[in-house]
């Protein structure tokens, strides 16, 4: 099975496919985001920027990743 | 001598009174030279998803330091409350902002504000702890609601947003000032510096300008229109003006005329 260690999570609104049992930290590296300027949101819930390595991402997940731009 | 008018919100000084937004701009550069000619101290920042396809794409905390100046989180593009919270929850994660820009919009063509849903909202984020800078309606009634709830500053709309029309509604504005002790901010509407002028002239704490800087032919120098404007017009309502009077006065002495 090609794909067993592998999930799909939905991120700013968008599908990919994730590593099982890799931690929310891994993906802002991968995604190589500056955690210090941004907010996340996972399932709806306001993350703990501090615990994303303790936080183990799940198949269908829904994360939101904002940050500050532009607006009046 | 040291400047000692302050505008005071949530127990925090600044010299300058005119507030700034930072969208609508060609470029983060242009914006950010901008700002600094316009000598504003806030500016407000919208909350918007990162963009995770291209990783380059520009930052705006690169381009203004949020050491120096004090960003104001909004809640642009919310129609409800739940909207609105949701995203001040995730600005103050962002680094501890506190001091945000409320703005629930109830109607998508003249962008104005739904009180209903502002009120609410003003009285749940001042119980968390935020200081809640409120975009409303240029209504006495609405905005001492929103000061019994605990809002930290009222900011009601000269006209609609970007529309650059100029103070429509004078006297609520001179009511909204006469009730209130809670700095008053005219948020929205204003097109050139006599519109900034005519509210600092009518005892309002600030303007918060955004469109007529960004969108105006040269920004950089209607940044400083505004700045001007915002301190001449400070100046000459602390200063007490003349009454008005239908008759003239003649302002050369009588006395040793030939």
């Amino acid at each position: 099975m090609k794909f067993k260690n592998k999930i799909k999570i939905n991120i700013n609104g968008k599908k990919l496919t994730f590593n099982k049992n890799d931690s929310l930290f891994k993906l802002i590296k991968k995604l190589k985001i500056p955690i210090n300027k941004v907010a996340i949101e996972l399932n709806k819930k306001i993350i703990d920027k501090k615990k994303v390595n303790k936080i183990k991402l799940k198949s269908n997940d829904k994360i939101e990743i904002v940050h500050f731009i532009g607006g009046g | 001598m040291k400047n000692k008018d302050f505008l005071k919100i949530a127990n925090k000084k600044f010299h300058s009174r005119l507030i700034v937004g930072t969208g609508k701009y060609k470029s983060m550069s242009e914006c950010a030279k901008a700002i600094k000619i316009s000598g504003a101290e806030i500016v407000t920042v919208a909350v918007r998803r990162v963009n995770i396809v291209d990783k380059n794409k520009p930052i705006l905390m690169d381009y203004i330091d949020p050491k120096k100046i004090t960003y104001l989180p909004n809640t642009a593009g919310c129609f409800t409350s739940d909207e609105a919270l949701r995203t001040l929850r995730l600005a103050r994660e962002i680094g501890g902002w506190k001091l945000v820009k409320l703005e629930v919009l109830g109607d998508k063509k003249n962008l104005f504000p739904d009180m209903i849903e502002t009120l609410k909202s003003t009285e749940i984020l001042t119980k968390e702890g935020f200081s809640v800078m409120v975009y409303c309606n240029d209504d006495p009634l609405m905005a001492k609601r929103l000061e019994n709830v605990g809002a930290s500053a009222i900011m009601p709309l000269a006209a609609p947003i970007g529309s650059g029309l100029g103070i429509q509604n004078k006297l609520n504005i001179k009511i909204i000032r006469m009730q209130t002790k809670l700095p008053l901010i005219i948020d929205a509407g204003i097109g050139s510096a006599s519109d900034a002028s005519m509210a600092m002239e009518i005892g309002c704490d600030g303007v918060l300008i955004n469109t007529a800087i960004a969108k105006a032919k040269n920004p950089y120098l209607m940044a400083d229109a505004m700045k001007l404007a915002v301190n001449s017009g400070r100046k000459s309502y602390l200063s007490g003006r003349i009454k008005k009077n239908i008759f003239g006065s003649a302002s050369s002495p009588k006395k040793g005329l030939i």
